[in-house]
């Protein structure tokens, strides 16, 4: 069951990180960024490291996305901000 | 081209180096004699349930203390280059930015108002609730100030225009910090050693007021670890005017 | 668990890819991210042991049998720091980029020579 539910959360990390990787919307990249945190807290749990979960769950996926995005605002409208690479 | 072929080779070299560690190493089946010491010792010693918290705050206290200089470094580094000056100087070709339509102005939503108004003192709340009982639950100084900087993420977001008193930020923030290196000299002083939790009394096992100094240290590094990363958002956030 | 210890490794290479390929600065600093929450897994992996449960203790792990029933503290207390400094460095790589971008309005990085050769 644990395993299970371990290769599925891997795969979509994976996922998402090739997705933050790759694709061109520099905003969608951010939020597969925080996919990728939020899956790895629920793998610390997982693992039996809830004080770690809970960091991460909070700044992975919330804070780290939050700050991103308030530096995309600050740079609307750049080269290559908008349309990637 | 080239740039892939090295990129390539250099993804190739760090497997190499890792690939022993998936090959070589065995799972744990018992916990190291050092790991063992503490998880063994911890309740007596210290008087706290939580052996994560016991190892951060006193065993490698000190190495907590430099973990938080180094977080208190890189917001120093945020405010101090985002910091208000005059305007921008740009002189790269096509770096006018387009007018956001989206723009700092624009007031929020009523839902997310209303519910941020809410919300903000019930999660303030329970960032207090998680650094004070870290001794005794998963949690501590360092999820308790994540939860206090995202109760302020969620004033910042309710109100674009609301100002932060930076003077009361500043102020937690080094009050706090100089309270940990005080309580750790006073327990080199008191107890055995610098940052020894024994300078109080243990108190009775699994009790909020137990373990000595532990709620106390972590208490105050959950508000310096809350005040550091509110600051950090802050700084961060574009304000009005501020956005070019 | 090996499993996700090899999870993180991947990661990381995808991360690094990131890193040495793109030349968007913002997704350099994403490929930093990532590169940061598959080290912390396999730190947090290496210290796990199956079948045991968290290093707290109450009345559902025996202080007495507590060296039998509980996973390695030390990864997740290593972990848990450097998660926080992790948001703060790249709070910090963020700034930079914005700051360059308001003094040179340009996010790629072959805009910035001074320091090749």
């Amino acid at each position: 069951m644990t395993t299970a539910l371990i290769v599925v959360l891997g795969v979509v990390m994976l996922v998402a990180a090739v997705f933050a990787v790759l694709h061109q919307q520099l905003v969608s990249a951010v939020i597969a960024a925080g996919v990728v945190s939020l899956s790895a807290s629920v793998v610390y749990v997982l693992l039996a490291a809830p004080d770690v979960a809970m960091t991460e769950a909070a700044i992975g996926s919330a804070l780290t996305t939050v700050v991103f995005l308030y530096a995309l605002s600050r740079i609307r409208g750049a080269k290559g901000g908008s349309d990637g690479s | 081209m080239v740039a892939r072929i090295f990129a390539i080779l250099a993804i190739a070299g760090f497997a190499l180096i890792a690939l022993p560690l998936v090959t070589e190493l065995p799972p744990m089946e018992e916990l190291t004699s050092l790991a063992r010491t503490y998880v063994e010792r911890t309740p007596d010693e210290l008087g706290a349930a939580n052996v994560v918290t016991a190892v951060i705050v006193t065993y490698r206290g000190l190495d907590t203390l430099g973990e938080v200089s180094v977080l208190f470094i890189a917001t120093a580094g945020v405010g101090f280059l985002l910091r208000r000056q005059g305007p921008a100087v740009r002189s790269g070709g096509d770096g006018v930015p387009a007018e956001p339509e989206n723009g700092p102005g624009q007031a929020p939503s009523e839902i997310l108002a209303t519910g941020a108004r809410f919300l903000m003192p019930v999660v303030l709340l329970f960032g207090v609730y998680i650094f004070t009982h870290g001794h005794l639950t998963p949690g501590g100084g360092f999820q308790g100030g994540v939860i206090v900087a995202s109760a302020m993420l969620l004033y910042f977001l309710s109100t674009p225009g609301g100002r932060v008193g930076h003077t009361a930020l500043t102020l937690v923030e080094s009050l706090s910090g100089a309270s940990y290196v005080f309580l750790g000299v006073l327990g080199l002083v008191l107890a055995a050693g610098f940052l020894d939790n024994r300078l109080m009394p243990l108190g009775e096992f699994g009790r909020l007021f137990s373990a000595g100094a532990i709620p106390v240290i972590y208490s105050l590094v959950g508000l310096k670890v809350g005040a550091e990363l509110s600051g950090i958002l802050d700084h961060l956030r574009s304000r009005e005017g501020d956005h070019a | 668990m090996t499993l996700v210890t090899v999870i993180g490794l991947l990661l990381v290479g995808v991360g690094l890819w990131a890193m040495l390929t793109q030349r968007n600065l913002f997704k350099i600093i994403i490929g930093f991210s990532i590169i940061d929450t598959g080290i912390h897994l396999v730190i947090v992996s290496v210290g796990y042991i199956r079948g045991r449960t968290a290093p707290i203790l109450d009345e559902a792990v025996g202080r007495a049998e507590a060296g039998q029933s509980v996973v390695d503290p030390l990864p997740s207390a290593l972990v848990l720091t450097a998660i926080v400094i992790g948001l703060a460095v790249t709070a910090l790589m963020l700034t930079y980029v914005v700051q360059l971008h308001r003094r040179r309005g340009s996010l790629l990085i072959d805009d910035y020579k001074e320091l090749k050769w």
